[in-house]
């Protein structure tokens, strides 16, 4: 038996789809979830996908957070439940707090859509441990609200704990994908709680998984393998 | 009936960009003398029955915990007296 991982539907998720076939070509088997439904359906992981749920309003992703799907993702993820949140994931993850700091819109105020380096700074999260601590990826960025903010404090913890999973690489051509793209501070790029068990980041790795499409690459595919190895060894 | 009043306002320390651009654009439109803009919400609840303290205490909660995110903003809470004359 294979691992089954949720992927949660909002209205105004975009990328639900895509993260299931990703999880799919990962090979394990993906569950959708709505967020109507506050059964999880017995899954081993759960993904909260891009989008603009809600239309963004209020804050992005300040309405799904209390949809009734987030009630068991909360208490779950707090017990160890893996959660993954991808672009309004994320958003939506720290409008949970479970994961600190907060997100805002571009300091540059406009949408933003290009392929992004960035660089995998924790390897030992339960979403990247297929890879190396140090190694630069290209991956799809496509998002409004993607500036990471927080306090001074909180930032320093970040560093200090090895929390911050991935950086934009901000040294190099803004043509070849390098930059902060949006303003966020210290270039954070994702961010996982402190047992590793949650994850979230702006960039898109479910856009990243067949090399015949986008960038041609496969380098979000070690997000949903490190996943799925997991789960089958546990 | 009584309006209570959120106004959401980003902590200081955070930047705003909306706001500078706001700011930009001042000097153009001949007002001079602004040094700094900041742009917020503001929300006009309406309340049926009397705004007393266990109302407004369920307001500062829904503020606190829905209508800011303490992480990143500032609120304040305030009751406003609806004209009389509107009846």
């Amino acid at each position: 038996m294979t691992a089954r991982i949720g992927v949660v539907t909002f209205p105004g998720s975009l990328d639900d789809r895509d993260t299931q076939r990703a999880i799919r070509l990962a090979g394990a088997e993906p569950v959708a979830l709505w967020h109507k439904d506050k059964n999880l359906h017995q899954v081993d992981a759960v993904v909260l996908p891009g989008g603009f749920s809600y239309g963004d309003y209020l804050r992005a992703g300040a309405i799904s957070r209390f949809s009734p799907v987030m009630e068991t993702v909360i208490e779950q993820a707090k017990a160890g439940l893996p959660v993954l949140g991808i672009c309004n994931g994320f958003q939506i993850l720290t409008e949970a707090h479970l994961l600190p700091g907060g997100m805002l819109g571009n300091d540059h105020l406009h949408f933003i859509c290009r392929d992004q380096k960035l660089r995998v700074e924790n390897a030992d999260t339960a979403w990247t441990a297929d890879y190396e601590s140090g190694q630069e990826i290209h991956i799809p960025l496509k998002n409004m609200d993607g500036r990471y903010v927080a306090d001074e404090y909180t930032l320093d913890k970040l560093e200090a704990e090895g929390r911050v999973a991935f950086r934009y690489v901000a040294r190099g051509e803004a043509a070849h994908g390098y930059g902060n793209p949006n303003g966020s501070l210290r270039d954070i790029a994702g961010i996982t709680n402190e047992a590793g068990n949650v994850v979230g980041l702006m960039p898109h790795p479910e856009h990243a998984v067949e090399p015949l499409i986008g960038s041609g690459r496969t380098d979000g595919l070690p997000f949903f393998t490190s996943i799925l190895k997991k789960l089958v060894n546990a | 009936m009584a309006r209570v009043v959120v106004d959401v306002m980003l902590k200081p320390e955070i930047l705003d960009p909306q706001g500078q651009a706001v700011q930009r654009a001042l000097p153009r439109l001949g007002f001079e003398g602004i040094s700094d803009v900041r742009q917020g919400k503001r929300f006009e609840l309406e309340v049926d029955g009397p705004v007393d303290e266990a109302a407004l205490a369920r307001i500062h909660d829904l503020a606190e915990s829905f209508l800011a995110n303490t992480v990143i903003e500032d609120f304040i809470v305030k009751v406003e007296e609806v004209a009389e004359a509107a009846k």
